[in-house]
């Protein structure tokens, strides 16, 4: 069964563009990720999903139910982490998961706990006393604690130190192994590539490229950093040129041979030839 | 209407402050005028005859209409006003903020994710709203019943009960009303809300000025709640108080039309 399913997804604001024609397809059970840089579409198609806004045309499904029409249900089965957590400023971190957990209709006070113990949070404090990282934890818990068929979570590592971050994608692993969809968006390439299984990468509000992470790193181009001084004009398939004193970085995708027979000739004192990683790939959809 | 009992109970929970300051405050002024009234009525013969012949002034106040010097005329003016305002400025916050309040506070987000309809965040919201301002007019009421006998005055019980129905109904009709801006509002919007209450009650004092004025009575709700009028026919304006249902039905239908199709940002 599908977890997610848009097709020809599209919406203006007014005249401004959102997203157009986004199509996309997440089986039950994935690990995906939706990687673009801010205003790109991200949260709209996001919030779209949430039955927040509606789209202008174009039809996206939860679990085979539309996200409009049938949006009591298709939350239902969701778990939502806001980019920006927020939550009644006068409740208590306990007040405000269990307000969550009954929305839900779900009772789960076992698994409310667990995730406080592993995300250590005070449940005490006031919601409005705590820090940003704090309250992004509130939303996690929020968000997991009634355990979702179907986690969004919308640039989720913001806000968290490198602990925490490493504490959260081990909780999304345990989740995603026990069944649950994981939709993820982001800007850090590095925790998609780490995490994800599949990622889309959207621009301008559509979709450049969507396939599973390892094919998307396995391209034909080479990362390549010189030492010295060469003449590159000759050599075809040279993209983002980065000169930094005397190392020049640039993604090839041309001919090795050519590559080595132009570094002989000049006078290199070092070189490493590598394979791109995902910010490099974002990079070269994004030129 | 499929209410959500815990969002019902959440909304009652973050109003309370709010409920109890209001009724304290409110109660507290009328309790003070009806506390005065013994000490007053003693000089209140001459009072009464020189307030009720300040002209235009005494009209908007309707104070050439009623007798001063007895409890009830005396209530209806000093009590009621503040009762009348007050009463309204509470019933126009509560409403003007009962939406746009989670859009302007960053929490529309949380609340609209959670499986709950928005036909059923908006009844329940709604809902709560009015049992906050039931609250109101039944604490207010009851202790101005409880003052009423601390000063040995017969409780004019039938004119209290069309006094304060009458401000009742106001109140519900500026919730409404206010409700209604709220769904189309993406912030807090209390000096609308307070602006509308009060410069609607002062629509109606310039009706009470002249009968070539009096229409206005139609175009605000503070028509039916002219306690001159009301204590004087010992009856309210039934087709004020038709037209006050109609908007307040028609101004809820619009907010939850509009509401249920309006796009989520904050």
């Amino acid at each position: 069964m599908k977890a997610i399913f848009l097709t020809d997804l599209t919406k203006h604001y007014g005249k401004n563009r959102g997203i157009e024609r986004v199509n996309l397809s997440i089986e039950e059970g994935e690990f995906f990720g939706f990687i673009g840089p801010n205003g790109a579409g991200k949260s709209t198609t996001i919030r779209i999903l949430l039955g927040l806004i509606k789209a202008t045309s174009g039809h996206a499904e939860v679990f085979g139910h539309d996200v409009w029409s049938n949006h009591v249900s298709c939350l239902q089965s969701v778990g939502y982490l806001p980019s920006e957590a927020h939550f009644y400023a006068s409740q208590t971190v306990q007040q405000a998961l269990q307000f969550a957990a009954r929305l839900h209709g779900a009772d789960c006070e076992n698994q409310t706990a667990y995730l406080c113990k592993q995300l250590q949070l005070d449940t005490t404090r006031r919601v409005s006393e705590l820090s940003f990282g704090n309250r992004k934890k509130v939303g996690i818990i929020a968000a997991m604690q009634h355990k979702p068929k179907l986690l969004i979570l919308d640039e989720p590592t913001s806000g968290l130190d490198p602990l925490m971050q490493h504490t959260f994608f081990r909780l999304l692993k345990e989740y995603n192994e026990a069944g649950t969809t994981i939709f993820m968006s982001s800007h850090i390439l590095s925790e998609v590539q780490h995490n994800c299984t599949r990622a889309a990468i959207i621009r301008e509000g559509q979709i450049v490229a969507c396939d599973s992470v390892a094919a998307l790193m396995r391209t034909h181009a080479k990362k390549v950093s010189v030492r010295g001084v060469f003449d590159k004009s000759k050599l075809k398939g040279v993209a983002q040129v980065q000169q930094l004193d005397d190392v020049t970085h640039f993604l090839y995708q041309g001919d090795i041979s050519d590559l080595l027979h132009c570094l002989a000739e000049a006078n290199v004192k070092d070189l490493t030839i590598s394979e791109p990683n995902l910010e490099d790939i974002f990079l070269h959809y994004y030129k | 209407m499929g209410m959500n009992r815990y969002l019902f109970i959440h909304e009652l929970r973050q109003n309370a402050r709010s409920l109890t300051i209001w009724t304290l405050a409110i109660s507290a002024c009328m309790i003070m005028c009806v506390l005065l009234f013994p000490e007053m009525s003693s000089q209140l013969d001459s009072i009464g005859s020189m307030f009720a012949s300040m002209g235009s002034f005494s009209a908007a106040f309707g104070m050439d209409k009623l007798n001063y010097g007895s409890f009830i005329g005396f209530y209806a003016i000093e009590c009621g006003n503040i009762m009348l305002l007050g009463g309204a400025m509470f019933a126009a916050l509560l409403g003007v903020q009962m939406l746009s309040k989670e859009e302007d506070q960053q929490t529309a987000e949380f609340l609209l994710s959670q499986p709950v309809s928005r036909t059923a965040i908006l009844s329940s919201k709604w809902l709560a709203g009015l049992l906050l301002l039931v609250i109101f007019n039944v604490l207010a009421s009851a202790l101005m019943v409880l003052s009423v006998w601390a000063i040995d005055e017969p409780v004019p019980w039938k004119d209290l009960l069309l006094l304060h129905g009458a401000f009742a109904c106001l109140q519900v009709e500026l919730f409404c009303i206010c409700f209604c801006f709220s769904a189309f509002m993406r912030h807090s919007v209390i000096g609308l809300g307070l602006g509308m209450s009060i410069g609607l009650y002062f629509l109606q004092l310039i009706a009470n000025l002249s009968d070539s004025a009096s229409w206005l009575s139609f175009l605000t709700p503070f028509g039916y709640t002219d306690t001159a009028t009301i204590i004087t026919e010992q009856a309210l304006d039934g087709q004020l108080l038709l037209i006050g249902a109609a908007v307040s039905v028609f101004s809820t239908l619009l907010a939850f039309v509009h509401y249920s199709r309006k796009d989520i940002y904050a």
